[in-house]
């Protein structure tokens, strides 16, 4: 079997290889090339150096938008986990009906970002009226709270499945011992159960914070980054800057700033799991 | 051994072609799924064979979305005279900045395409042809429809189209009124505040919702800014500038205050209405006044609908300048480009084409049939109500405003007044908010176009 394997791996990588190179990494490569040119199209592009890493802050948008996307983020993580945790102890207690609802709460996440987005606008504007407060987008912090109150419903149930397969992967004589030895609940959940997740703990973080930080379609449904920018992530200000301005060297700073962007996102990703990777224990 | 791994490697690489030719073939469709008109158009275009492919092809991006159809059927039946191919796509409605730029990087690019004036064409310039001396140049009205930068002629104006207050005569009659009462800014506040007045008894509003979603809110931020930067520019002698005084702004308030507290909703609820709401509020009757132009007109005349007789669109009046004299808002954000980087034989085919369409008597009939009034010689009358109001104003030696909305520095711009308008009617930032937004954001995205 082995060496079938050694034998014919081409067969098996070429294709996706090859799907890869063309619809990832030469696109990849291209961006960042992009990022030091002036252009229209990509057929058409004059080199310009640094100038545009220069001018990525000049609209004072790039820092807001950098600014709320790390809030944002923060509060999604940790909501997120912390709720699809606690959804996932209480769906491993083998109580009845624990098949139907592991299956609702992962449900969310099999609709389409911008379609969330636009029901639960119509959604929260209804229950926004009702109340006589502003609507979403007129107000950052209910657009904010919106976003995250989305994320949350969408992201849970995933995390959830997760988590649980975790919980369930905790060998029971480990808490059997546990409890001989007299620990109490909370001493088994901090001491045993939640060290023994935390490869799925490293997981979800990482999902959950790329995530948040990447997140688009969202954010575009659900308020446009309205009022005046004030709910307008990364993601969106990038686009923003490509197509809603006027010049041709808007397209290269609006490149740059995606540059930048990528670059945030793997040093947060790497940070987070180097941080979660030292907390894993061997059973 | 050997011929199994020749075997293996080809049905790797056959597995991989595939793949690859499965992408382009549903890209290929997708394509011709949106152009279900054009597709038996290129069609027939191949069979008619090689000398056709020869003279060249035009592809035309088509910034219309309610004239899809309207420019398909004439692609077609332009292509079953000469034999020459006419593709027709169409961008989705505010995705054509979008589509445009990841087209023109294709190697089968546009050929035709537009922009919306000098500020869009500042993006584009490099790629236009100078129409300067070709037959579709020669056949303009006047000069001033043609797009310039410089001496050269990049652009030229297809279509002029004029907005205002579109109004329902039948209840303007029931309120005690008529068109000719409203002569002015005082007049029609007098009207609009009579009928919020009485509207119980009257049973509709003065005006439909000022929707500030995004599918309505440039009738607001764009259209309807329109006016004070028309005044600005008129008394400082200008036609375009880098830095807004905001000399009008309040008559811009005062006109807005008047849709939003005479309409059919509670000014707070204007940020989640739409284009489709304010439109149906006034089909069903519900208000008197529509902000709104000629393009309109298919949506509000026909079976089912109101008939030429009951519609007809009066000058927005803002208490400025000589309000006796004022016509509509007439003009263009339409300009037609020709690709220069097509190939030679394709640019002259392009070029063939609008030709017949502005001068030819199809072309020139569909043309008016799909509601415009093209500024070419041989135009058509069009039976469009609203630009018959439009003519009849004209005539009547009113001036019409003409559109400098096309010179707002970016869309940014557009946004940010947006926003601050929808704040300002739901009551969560003021006016100053506005003029902040107007002037300095003026400033500031004037400078960024610079950057």
């Amino acid at each position: 079997m082995e060496k079938a394997i050694k034998k014919y791996w081409p067969v098996f990588v070429l294709p996706t290889l090859a799907a890869f190179l063309i619809g990832f990494i030469w696109p990849f490569i291209w961006g960042i090339g992009l990022s030091f040119c002036k252009f229209t199209t990509v057929k058409n592009v004059e080199f310009v150096g640094l100038s545009n890493y220069l001018n990525v802050w000049k609209d004072a948008t790039f820092l807001h938008a950098f600014g709320f996307t790390t809030v944002f983020t923060i509060v999604s993580t940790v909501l997120i986990n912390v709720l699809a945790f606690l959804l996932a102890m209480l769906l491993t207690r083998h109580m009845r009906g624990t098949n139907v609802f592991r299956t609702v709460f992962f449900m969310p996440n099999l609709i389409g970002g911008v379609v969330l987005g636009y029901i639960w606008q119509i959604l929260l504007n209804g229950v926004l009226s009702l109340l006589e407060k502003p609507l979403l987008s007129l107000n950052a912090t209910y657009g904010f709270w919106g976003i995250v109150i989305l994320m949350c419903w969408q992201q849970i149930g995933y995390m959830m499945i997760i988590y649980i397969a975790g919980l369930q992967n905790v060998p029971p004589d480990l808490i059997e011992a546990a409890r001989i030895d007299g620990a109490s609940n909370s001493q088994i959940l901090f001491k045993i159960k939640i060290p023994m997740v935390m490869p799925s703990i490293t997981i979800c973080t990482f999902l959950t914070l790329t995530n948040s930080f990447k997140l688009y379609d969202q954010n575009l449904s659900l308020t446009n980054g309205e009022p005046a920018k004030a709910t307008q992530m990364l993601a969106l200000n990038i686009t923003d800057t490509f197509y809603a301005r006027s010049g041709a060297q808007w397209k290269g700073i609006g490149q740059a700033k995606a540059v930048v962007f990528f670059l945030a996102v793997i040093a947060l990703a790497l940070v987070q799991l180097r941080f979660t990777r030292s907390k894993e224990v061997q059973a | 051994m050997n011929a199994k791994k020749i075997l293996s490697l080809s049905m790797a690489s056959a597995m991989a072609a595939a793949l690859l030719a499965g992408c382009g073939s549903t890209a290929a469709a997708s394509s011709t799924a949106e152009s279900t008109g054009t597709a038996a158009a290129s069609s027939t275009a191949e069979s008619t064979g090689t000398a056709a492919a020869a003279a060249g092809k035009v592809y035309y991006l088509n910034f219309k979305p309610e004239q899809d159809e309207d420019w398909k059927a004439l692609a077609a039946k332009y292509t079953e005279q000469t034999g020459v191919p006419v593709e027709v796509v169409t961008a989705a409605s505010g995705q054509y900045e979008t589509t445009l730029m990841s087209e023109m990087a294709k190697s089968d690019a546009p050929t035709l395409f537009q922009v919306n004036g000098p500020v869009g064409l500042a993006n584009w310039k490099d790629y236009c042809y100078d129409l300067t001396g070709t037959p579709v140049a020669g056949e303009l009205t006047s000069d001033a429809y043609a797009l310039k930068d410089g001496d050269a002629t990049l652009g030229i104006a297809y279509v002029i189209e004029s907005y205002g207050i579109i109004t329902n005569k039948t209840l303007l009659e029931k309120a005690g009124y008529t068109v000719d009462d409203i002569q002015s800014f005082a007049d029609l506040k007098k009207v609009a505040e009579d009928i919020t007045a009485r509207k119980d008894e009257l049973g509709f509003d003065a005006f439909t919702s000022a929707g500030m979603d995004g599918s309505s809110d440039w009738r607001f931020k764009t259209h309807l800014a329109n006016l004070p930067i028309y005044f600005e520019y008129q008394e400082d002698g200008i036609s375009s500038t880098d830095a807004i005084k905001g000399s009008y702004l309040d008559n811009y308030k005062n006109i807005f205050d008047l849709y939003i507290n005479n309409a059919t909703c509670d000014p707070k609820e204007l940020a989640g209405k739409t284009g489709d709401d304010s439109r149906n509020e006034f089909l069903a009757g519900e208000a008197v006044f529509f902000q709104n132009g000629s393009w309109e007109y298919n949506n509000l005349v026909g079976d089912g609908k109101f008939s030429d007789d009951d519609v007809t669109m009066i000058p927005i009046y803002v208490g400025a300048g000589d309000e006796a004299n004022q016509g509509l808002c007439t003009g263009t954000e339409n300009f037609w480009c020709v690709n220069k980087e097509a190939p030679e034989e394709d640019i002259q085919a392009t070029l063939d084409f609008i030709y017949w369409c502005v001068s030819s008597e199809e072309g020139t009939k569909a043309m008016a049939d799909m509601g415009f009034v093209i500024p070419f010689k041989a135009a058509q009358e069009s039976n469009n109500v609203f630009v018959k109001a439009d003519t009849e104003l004209t005539a009547a030696g009113k001036t019409p405003v003409s559109w400098n909305f096309t010179t707002m520095p970016s869309e940014e711009w557009k946004n940010g007044v947006g926003s601050a308008l929808t704040a300002y009617a739901a009551g969560t930032g003021d006016w100053n908010g506005v003029v902040t937004a107007f002037v300095d954001g003026w400033a500031t995205e004037a400078a960024l176009n610079a950057a």
